[in-house]
């Protein structure tokens, strides 16, 4: 009995495979992310106090969980690889990355949007915005050291090291950053409750991206896979040429 | 464990006698401090009230730079492929060559830290504790760091894609090395943070090793 990552090892299968799914995938991000807006934009109330800024809750919230989540997801690729030797385990870490920095940026710049009328700044070295601002470095850090690296198999066991070291100092540098924060000013208390009219939103919300993320994560897996069969077909191709040039000029000697 | 000291010393040696490898850290180490004043203003309540912060930047800067030396020299000329395949485990070779760059690294750094102190008016009780924190607090930086160089060994701009992969790895050792010398201001004052810094010590003595043989083996294959 095969289980499903081990039957998705064969990139043929998971080319099937997710040919039938991302249609799906994208059609129920795009019905929910045009529902979701409609309620963040027009259905749900303006807060008592931040106005209708608050509606930029409704992108920051779902970028800011899915810039953990999908550091979750590379960190579990790059050990699937590490450990399992899964062949699209790569692929995954790989298609990952870029869309984790996106998301990771676009939570940073929507909060600053947030802080500049609430706070009257655009950037407050708040605990919760360093650690975020930290783990877009070690995104950033992931990118770059795999386009450092030529030989792309080492490319990817070598970032996939790097993001489990990541994932191993992140839970400290938060510790730390919150240590610090506290050294510098108190503490905001963010975790009050949200109000049932706003809970709706957020949810359908955070499921529309956490959608739209596998959806282009998906697509983005695809592309790799593709792009390394053409890049293996083109290897032959050349080695191919070669070996009929070589013949030719073995002829031409012989006779 | 006489391979491992003799790979200790070796490195050790060979850092000491090449000339430059220490001196161009401590020369870095000054000049960045004696930046400082000159684009902050000469300010001393300033001066000494962001003393601890500028020497630990500073401090890990200086360290950044001689970091590729770990493994890239070994690497070139094949040092590291007979290291390899020799009767010490990898991880063991990382742990001598990252035990080496503290000594040659880490200890002139953290000896010369309060000498610089003066230059930025640091309060004179917060002496000791600055030499406690940055002789606990560097092992991190070296050990962390090995794991830098593994990664980009072979890349061919590795300096400044070391700096971009290590330098968020410090963030916790900068802010508890930093927050046990600024006079005990933390929540728990200056033991805590201390202690808290020798911990991250510790874990970074025992995942650099690990991390930094595992990317030396995806290399030397």
């Amino acid at each position: 009995m095969q289980t499903l990552t081990q039957r998705l090892a064969n990139p043929t299968r998971f080319m099937e495979l997710s040919a039938r799914l991302l249609p799906w995938i994208s059609g129920a991000a795009a019905i929910l992310l045009a529902y979701g807006l409609y309620l963040a934009f027009f259905a749900s109330p303006a807060d008592y106090q931040q106005g209708e800024t608050v509606r930029i809750m409704y992108i920051h919230v779902p970028c800011a969980w899915l810039s953990m989540m999908i550091y979750g997801l590379i960190a579990l690729s790059s050990f699937g690889l590490l450990v399992f030797r899964h062949p699209l385990a790569d692929v995954s870490a790989k298609a990952a990355a870029p869309l984790g920095a996106a998301f990771t940026f676009l939570a940073l710049l929507t909060g600053s949007l947030w802080g500049k009328p609430m706070w009257g700044t655009y950037w407050v070295w708040d605990a919760r915005l360093t650690s975020v601002l930290i783990l877009f470095f070690l995104y950033l850090g992931l990118m770059a050291l795999r386009s450092a690296l030529e030989d792309e198999s080492a490319a990817a066991k070598l970032t996939a090291i790097l993001a489990l070291v990541g994932v191993t100092i992140l839970p400290i540098i938060k510790f730390s950053v919150d240590w610090w924060n506290t050294l510098h000013q108190p503490s905001t208390d963010f975790t009050s409750t949200v109000d049932p009219s706003m809970r709706l939103p957020l949810l359908v919300m955070a499921i529309a991206f956490t959608l739209l993320f596998f959806a282009m994560h998906l697509k983005g897996m695809r592309n790799e896979i593709l792009r390394r069969r053409v890049k293996a077909l083109r290897t032959q191709a050349v080695a191919g040429r070669d070996r009929l040039a070589a013949q030719a000029a073995n002829q031409g000697a012989a006779e | 464990m006489k391979s491992f000291w003799a790979l200790l010393s070796r490195d050790v040696i060979l850092a000491v006698r090449e000339g430059g490898a220490i001196g161009t850290a401590l020369g870095f180490f000054l000049v960045v401090v004696s930046l400082m004043p000159l684009g902050l203003g000469p300010d001393l309540n300033l001066l000494s009230r962001i003393a601890a912060g500028v020497l630990w930047i500073a401090l890990l800067l200086a360290a950044l730079l001689s970091l590729n030396r770990i493994f890239e020299a070994d690497h070139e000329d094949g040092t590291l492929d007979v290291l390899a395949t020799g009767p010490l485990p990898l991880e063991l070779v990382t742990v001598a060559k990252s035990l080496a760059h503290w000594i040659t690294t880490g200890i002139p750094l953290a000896i010369m830290a309060p000498v610089l102190g003066i230059l930025l008016n640091l309060d004179l009780a917060a002496y000791p504790i600055l030499v406690a924190t940055t002789l606990a607090g560097t092992p991190a930086v070296s050990f962390l760091g090995a794991i830098g160089a593994a990664l980009t060994m072979k890349t061919r701009r590795g300096g400044l894609l070391l700096a971009l992969i290590v330098l968020p790895l410090y963030v916790p050792t900068l802010i508890f090395g930093i927050s046990a010398v600024s006079a005990g201001a933390g929540p728990a004052g200056v033991g805590a943070s201390f202690l808290i810094l020798a911990a991250i010590s510790l874990v970074a003595i025992v995942l650099g090793p690990l991390a930094a043989a595992a990317a030396l083996r995806v290399q030397l294959q």
